[in-house]
């Protein structure tokens, strides 16, 4: 049976530009994905497709046992949309905002009345909501825009970079939200350009660039798939790093690297603990004084790189025109590949 | 949370011509309110057609020949339908700057994403502008009133075809925000709506009989201008206030203004909503 966000072989193109290149998506019900890749990878034109903003080239896409294509309005009943940035009408207050869109998904005025003061109160709006989001904080826009999307409680929800811009302690208070609806049933694909939140957030992981699925599975599936655990040392003094560099050389599996700067060596390892043991003993019979040793397992900055052969790119995307914004960005790649 | 849920479940849609109408007066009333709350921007829109009607009036007055005469106040009673009629279409730019922002700010994509009526978001704000031009004719007709303008200052007429004109007046603004809808969705940005929005109204609602008397144009120019859809509702309404400076012209929107203005209106109407419209269903903001 497919999943609450089922899509095969979904593809659109802008110009000459395939924005989404044959993408396949399957979210079972009551669990998150995490849509991970850089600018102009096609996380927003996927999210898009399937919220019914965009028509695909080709493809299927089925949202809530709902054909996407064919069944589009009654697919706007079952979805809630956060978008990159908060669109909600800054001269309106929180409430009048909410108030709108509960009346727009076609509940009455007063239910949409009595729902816009529950959600408030849920978002921890409630002391700003006789007051034009314009003086609302980013976090607080934010909310808002979350709120928006949950008018109905909708059991399949899309959220195109949530925390964006947001400051550590909003993008925690996002988070919290976003793990209370989820484990309240609600289905939830998600966007990040930040490894981190995928990693925190989501059950399941695709990893898109240009259009393609290039990597799926759980967090750990993907690190494991990178390669296994390393040592990584920092010592006290500089003219340390070369014996420290012998010393690692010696029980690794592999190349080490070297950061001059931070007198940081890392090297890939099999034997977890015990060979950590031995590593610091051995360092300490050299006498090298360090000032941080550990087993790192791979970050997911380290499984994108291994796989995009780049680094996760966090840019600002042209908010006014991001698929045009990503086109753009592709063909300048394209043109650099030339 | 599923209390919540059950409670709040969404209604199934009735019939589609009253979602759609129940709809765009949600937008509208969102429109409204948001327009209150910016009273600068309802001030500025006064303040120009009032700094018309004060320097034609003044400047151009006593130079002008309006229908032979060139009495200071023929061309007061003859300008003032043409200053009504221009006003009402630079609302135009308002709906396209407003619509502009809509999609530039994300909203369009929220409201695209909701099961509501594909053209509310759009009707919405066209009538929300509506109500905005009907309040900024009530206080031109005022200023106009205390400069001097008076109905029926060549020949009879009653409160009814005064009323039938600012009728005529208002559906002619309405229609152009249709005009000004479409600018919005095609354009980046609400600056670029503002501008695009106010530009070629200026060469509309000049070759036209707003402010000077058609028949002293060159021959080609004074086609266009009696052909204006522009100037049908213009002569329409100089004929129903029985002002001064009527086109005495053969063509058939001169000889037929009302007729012509109902028709110019709704064809535009007809027209620029379908394609506006349109362009909302498959706006990629």
């Amino acid at each position: 049976m497919p999943g609450a966000i089922y899509a095969e072989g979904l593809v659109k193109t802008f110009g000459d530009v395939r924005a989404l290149d044959g993408v396949d998506l399957d979210v079972p019900e009551g669990t998150v994905l995490g849509l991970l890749g850089p600018n102009g990878a096609g996380k927003t034109t996927a999210v898009r497709c399937l919220t019914t903003l965009l028509q695909p080239d080709s493809g299927k896409a089925v949202v809530a046992g709902l054909d996407v294509l064919k069944q589009p309005n009654e697919v706007r009943r079952s979805i809630g949309l956060s978008g990159q940035f908060a669109a909600v009408d800054e001269y309106l207050t929180g409430r009048e905002n909410l108030q709108m869109v509960g009346q727009l998904y076609q509940m009455k005025a007063k239910a949409a009345k009595a729902r816009a003061a529950e959600l408030l109160d849920q978002f921890d709006l409630a002391d700003a909501a006789d007051r034009p989001a314009k003086t609302y904080s980013g976090g607080m826009r934010r909310r808002l825009d979350l709120a928006a999307a949950l008018v109905v409680s909708p059991p399949v929800m899309f959220m195109d970079e949530p925390t964006t811009g947001l400051d550590p302690r909003n993008r925690q208070l996002l988070w919290d939200v976003i793990k209370r609806l989820v484990s309240g049933g609600t289905t939830l694909l998600l966007t990040t350009q930040y490894l981190e939140e995928a990693d925190h957030l989501a059950h399941d992981i695709v990893v898109v660039d240009h259009g393609h699925v290039i990597a799926r599975g759980t967090s750990d599936e993907l690190k494991a798939r990178t390669g296994g655990e390393r040592v990584e040392v920092v010592v006290h003094e500089r003219e340390h790093i070369a014996t420290a560099g012998e010393v690692l050389t010696g029980f690794g599996k592999g190349e080490l690297t070297v950061e001059e700067h931070t007198r940081k060596l890392t090297v890939p390892v099999t034997g977890g603990a015990k060979l950590l043991a031995e590593v610091i003993r051995e360092l300490d019979v050299r006498g090298i004084e360090i000032d941080d040793i550990g087993l790192r397992r791979p970050t997911l900055d380290d499984v994108f790189l291994s796989l995009t052969g780049h680094v996760a790119e966090v840019k600002e995307e042209d908010n006014g025109a991001p698929e045009k914004a990503a086109a753009k960005d592709r063909r300048h790649k394209k043109e650099a590949a030339k | 949370m599923s209390a919540v849920t059950d409670a709040v479940r969404v209604a199934p849609s009735g019939n589609p011509l009253g979602q759609s109408f129940r709809d765009s007066m949600v937008v509208a009333k969102r429109n409204l309110i948001r327009m209150s709350r910016i009273p600068e921007m309802i001030i500025y829109g006064l303040i120009q057609p009032i700094m018309f009607v004060v320097l034609f009036t003044y400047v151009f007055g006593g130079s002008m020949q309006i229908g032979g005469s060139t009495s200071a106040t023929d061309y007061k009673n003859f300008l003032m339908a043409g200053i009504f009629a221009q006003t009402v279409t630079f609302a135009t730019a308002s709906s396209g700057a407003g619509i502009a922002d809509d999609m530039h700010k994300g909203l369009i994509d929220r409201f695209r994403s909701l099961p509501m009526a594909r053209g509310a978001v759009l009707t919405g704000r066209t009538l929300a502008d509506l109500v905005q031009t009907a309040l900024t004719l009530v206080v031109l007709a005022v200023v106009a009133v205390l400069v001097g303008w008076r109905v029926g200052s060549n020949g009879d007429t009653n409160a009814a075809k005064v009323i039938a004109s600012f009728g005529l007046l208002l559906l002619l603004g309405y229609a152009f925000t249709w005009i000004g809808a479409l600018i919005g969705m095609s354009v980046r940005t609400p600056e670029a709506a503002t501008s695009s929005g106010l530009i070629w109204l200026f060469p509309v609602t000049f070759i036209s009989n707003a402010f000077v008397d058609t028949s002293h144009m060159t021959p080609w120019l004074r086609h266009i201008a009696e052909w204006n859809p522009f100037s049908a509702t213009v002569q329409a309404a100089r004929v129903l206030f029985a002002n001064p400076g009527q086109s005495q012209s053969e063509a058939w929107p001169m000889q037929h203004p009302v007729w012509a203005s109902l028709i110019y209106s709704a064809l535009i109407i007809v027209v620029f909503r379908t394609l506006a419209v349109r362009k909302y269903r498959s706006a990629t903001a």
